[in-house]
């Protein structure tokens, strides 16, 4: 044993307080900077958490050959009173050992998805603990928590506290529960100071709706505290292909990180750490990193000073490798994309794309687009869905990767118009853009917006060009026949006034010369007043045009 | 006697024009009950349409069409109007009497069924189509009772019946005679002419001070301003005149380019109105002045002088290029020398020379000595 320096205890005392100072300090960038914030987070770590837990158990149970369930998830806000509301969510997951309740809700940090490189929606937030911390610091109530592991268990209700100092949870109780309706799942309860607002780009309503559109394979219930009952339908009854943890390729790899996975690992050498653990990185490739790091192979991991992680570093970012895998990424699919927007939306003409896989910093990821047009979208209400690892955006839009890709658009080229000083067009469009990595680079802590590195605006605008292309090809066969309806409605509108002057001008019955006017016109645009009747049924109808795909990855 | 003629005369024309109209009609409904496009072909009343006749020494229209059709989207609106207008054409010369531009245009506009558009909204939308339809029936919109705006006045030893009032315009004070619109035999006949020659002068307080200053008697003439322009009733009176009782014309404008012009208007006919030059043109009229070698003849001080602006200089160079300036030597060196002077004289500014300078010095010296440009 080392003696312990000033400065470690420092640390340490600065340790013991740091997570209720943090939390207090920090709300803002965990999401809890405002009331009407503070309610979606809330909303949002239980929802995120949940379809993480669905999914995880569906692929599961479908490897082993066994029934599974799609998701199903119900979100419920009570209104307590005054400015207090019980946020409810519950899922039909495969439910949480009554053993680490209390680890996985009451200990900040805790849980599965740190240091993972895998897709999966649980990067994005700090976690459900923060929300049931803010629960308790403005109310004081405990959160609710009752889970069901299997059919022929019963259900347990536990009651818990945030131990703040001692980072744990507190169990007021803890008992077993019999009205749970569900064969598996979780509830949790979290009741809160918050304020609500029923609709709007950042109401709870948007995003379970955006929620719904980006996990077609999801049924949201959403119940507001006037107890209104809304349905977000699947839009599809496919369980997507479940995503693949890999390991680090070294373009992506930080100091941190690389100092961390050195100290833990159990290889014996430098070398069969690089090659085994890292992606993509052969004998022959970490030989040469090595030479050029001037380290031995042969060293053992735990004798690399820091100096010579920062040398190693710099020629693992720099080395000729193969491309980091990417069947680790899981989309949400044109086809699915598709049905859920225009199930949501009611739009004419929708389109989407999936791009292949790309690689930013050592990070492979996918970007995802799709355009919904006209129908029931408002002339000018144009909206922009920014999703990221098939959660939505709802905050910090005008730094997202997304918006700046959409706002820097030629969208005039394809016959869309957009004034240059708005960041959308002037259209009656609805933007969709999934951004779905092992790693998806936010701007901040808040996890709100997609960080700007060219080759993600560079994909984003690949995807939306191929979908624009698409739709502008409609939007000109629309208009075309428009137009030529325009024409023959010149001709329709000024024929009863030329009927009239010409029964004047060679005195001839007027109903006669009208009657001739309507046999002409009849005659020689018959067909192109029908084709108009046509699109105004359209119209009043909107069904979505293009034929939607079967999403293929249950097939595999 | 005379006035039966008159009116059996009038009665043919209107058959005539009436039968023209009603053809107009019935081919549009011809072409309908084809299922073709109906169109008709209206004269281009525009420069390039327009040419100089050596042998008459006017302008004329030439051949050019454009034709308008109905199912064209441009043109659907404008085929509509035409006929609209002609119809009301029709149902004016059957009335007999005269009607004005304006009221035309109330006649003509009206709402179009099921939507908020109107068949006119503003006159001058109207009145081309009008010119559009003298075109086509190659007449007078006078001819079929319409009236144009009346400007023209006119004083001198001239009798004339006007619709069967005779009027002595030598009789009329300072106000002189109004010329109306229609000038035509059957509304306007001369009964008894004193007078030698005609004197058109450019402005209305030209004449004002002629008139005043009984020029007419002295010079046995008579005197005649169209107020700038002329309208149209205005150059047909002066053309009737001077070609009925033989009367030479000479004309008194500013010294500018605009006044020149208002010379060859009168002279040769405009533009817009080529077609109405065989009726209304005066080729022997002669221009007196104001005129460059007047300047230093007369001393016309250096102060009465306005200097020439750009638009001035642009419709130089427009008129000295049109055909029938282009020939002429004497006024081609007429418009180098005044862009080289670069300034402008008005009528008025020779009040500066003698209040009655102008009618004892200035414009019988003129007279006397041949001193014009033809």
């Amino acid at each position: 044993m080392v003696d312990k320096s000033v400065a470690d205890d420092l640390a340490d005392k600065h340790k013991s307080i740091s997570i209720t100072e943090f939390f207090e300090k920090n709300r803002h960038l965990l999401g809890f900077d405002s009331k009407l914030k503070s309610m979606l987070t809330c909303v949002k770590e239980a929802v995120d958490n949940s379809l993480d837990a669905c999914e995880e158990n569906a692929s599961e149970l479908k490897k082993r050959k066994k029934e599974f369930e799609l998701p199903e998830i119900l979100v419920r806000v009570d209104l307590v009173g005054g400015e207090v509301y019980k946020i409810i969510v519950e899922d039909n997951g495969p439910g949480i050992s009554p053993t680490v309740i209390a680890n996985v809700f009451g200990k900040m940090l805790y849980g599965s998805k740190f240091h993972r490189l895998k897709q999966g929606r649980g990067q994005q937030g700090i976690g459900i603990h923060a929300a049931i911390l803010y629960g308790q610091l403005t109310t004081g109530k405990p959160a609710r928590i009752i889970s069901r592991t299997a059919k022929d268990k019963p259900a347990q209700l536990i009651e818990l506290l945030i131990d703040i100092k001692n980072n744990q949870a507190k169990i007021v109780k803890n008992e077993e529960y019999a009205k749970f309706s569900k064969d598996t799942g979780t509830r949790v309860e979290v009741t809160l100071e918050g304020s609500y607002r029923g609709t709007g780009d950042k109401s709870i309503y948007e995003y379970l709706r955006r929620t719904s559109i980006s996990n077609p394979h999801a049924k949201i219930t959403f119940i507001d505290p006037e107890g209104k009952m809304t349905v977000f339908k699947r839009a599809t009854e496919t369980l997507p292909a479940e995503t693949k943890e890999i390991k680090p390729h070294p373009w992506g790899l930080e100091l941190g990180v690389l100092t961390r996975m050195i100290e833990d690992t159990k290889k014996n050498s430098i070398q069969s750490f690089l090659t085994e653990e890292l992606s993509k990185v052969g004998v022959l490739n970490a030989k040469q990193i090595l030479e050029k790091a001037k380290i031995d192979p042969k060293r053992r991991p735990d004798t690399i000073k820091t100096e010579e992680a920062v040398e190693l570093i710099k020629e693992l970012q720099k080395a000729d490798l193969q491309r980091p895998p990417t069947d680790c990424l899981s989309p949400v699919g044109d086809g699915a994309i598709q049905k859920s927007l225009k199930s949501e939306y009611h739009p004419e003409y929708i389109v989407a794309t999936t791009r292949p896989p790309n690689v930013y910093r050592g990070y492979p990821f996918q970007i995802e687009a799709a355009l919904a047009y006209g129908g029931d979208i408002p002339e000018n209400g144009a909206q922009v869905l920014r999703v990221a690892n098939k959660v939505p955006l709802l905050y910090e839009s005008g730094a997202c990767s997304i918006t700046i890709s959409v706002s820097e658009m030629d969208w005039k080229r394809y016959g869309i118009p957009k004034n240059s000083g708005s960041a959308v067009p002037n259209a009656p469009i609805i933007i969709f853009v999934h951004m779905c990595s092992i790693w998806v680079p936010f701007t901040s802590e808040s996890k709100a917006a997609i960080a700007n590195y060219p080759i993600i605006i560079k994909e984003i605008k690949l995807a939306l060009q191929e979908c624009a292309r698409q739709l502008g090809v409609f939007i000109k066969r629309k208009m075309k026949i428009k137009r030529d309806a325009q024409r023959v409605n010149t001709f329709i509108k000024y024929g009863d006034v030329l009927a009239g002057a010409l029964a004047v001008l060679s005195r001839k019955d007027e109903k006669d010369m009208k009657k001739m006017m309507n046999e002409v016109l009849e005659k020689k645009y018959g067909d192109v007043m029908k084709k108009k009747e046509e699109i105004m049924k359209e119209e009043a109808k909107a069904p979505a045009k293009k034929i939607v795909e079967e999403d293929k990855s249950d097939e595999e | 006697m005379k006035d039966k003629e008159q009116i059996n005369l009038k009665f043919q024309k209107n058959k005539e024009l009436t039968e023209k109209l009603v053809n107009i009609g019935n081919n549009v409904i011809a072409q309908l009950k084809e299922f073709q496009n109906p169109a008709v072909n209206i004269p281009v009343r525009t420069l390039s349409n327009v040419y100089f006749d050596d042998k008459a020494r006017s302008l004329r229209l030439g051949n050019a069409t454009s034709e308008r059709s109905y199912f064209n989207l441009s043109q659907a609106k404008s085929f509509m109007q035409t006929m609209l207008v002609a119809s009301k054409l029709r149902e004016v010369i059957e009335r007999g009497s005269a009607v004005g531009l304006r009221q035309l245009f109330y006649l003509s506009k009206g709402g179009i069924p099921g939507t908020k558009e109107n068949t006119f909204d503003l006159q001058k939308e109207c009145d081309p189509i009008v010119e559009d339809i003298e075109g086509v029936l190659k007449c007078l919109r006078e001819e079929m009772g319409v009236e144009a705006e009346r400007k023209g006045i006119l004083c001198g030893e001239l009798k004339l019946l006007d619709t069967g009032d005779e009027i002595d315009c030598s009789q009329l004070g300072s106000s002189g005679y109004g010329i109306p619109s229609i000038v035509e035999k059957g509304t306007i006949d001369f009964t008894d002419c004193k007078a030698e020659s005609i004197l058109v002068v450019e402005k209305a307080q030209t004449w004002s001070t002629l008139n005043h200053d009984k020029f007419w008697k002295k010079n046995k003439c008579l005197i005649l301003t169209g107020k700038g322009q002329p309208a149209r009733g205005d150059r047909r009176m002066l053309a009737r005149l001077h070609r009925e009782l033989d009367l030479p014309v000479y004309i008194f404008t500013d010294m500018d380019i605009w006044g020149y012009y208002i010379y060859s208007v009168y002279k040769q006919g405009s533009i817009n109105l080529a077609h109405f030059s065989a009726n209304a043109a005066v080729p022997d009229a002669k221009f007196l002045g104001f005129k460059m070698s007047d300047v230093d003849k007369y001393k016309i001080p250096k102060e009465h002088l306005i200097p020439m602006n750009k638009g001035d200089y642009k419709r130089i160079e427009e008129i000295s290029n049109y055909d029938w300036f282009k020939e002429k030597k004497e006024w081609q060196k007429e418009f180098k020398e005044l862009i080289k002077f670069s300034n402008k004289i008005e009528q008025d500014a020779l009040v500066g020379k003698g209040l009655d300078f102008m009618s004892k010095t200035y414009l019988p010296e003129k007279i006397q000595n041949r001193d014009w440009i033809e």
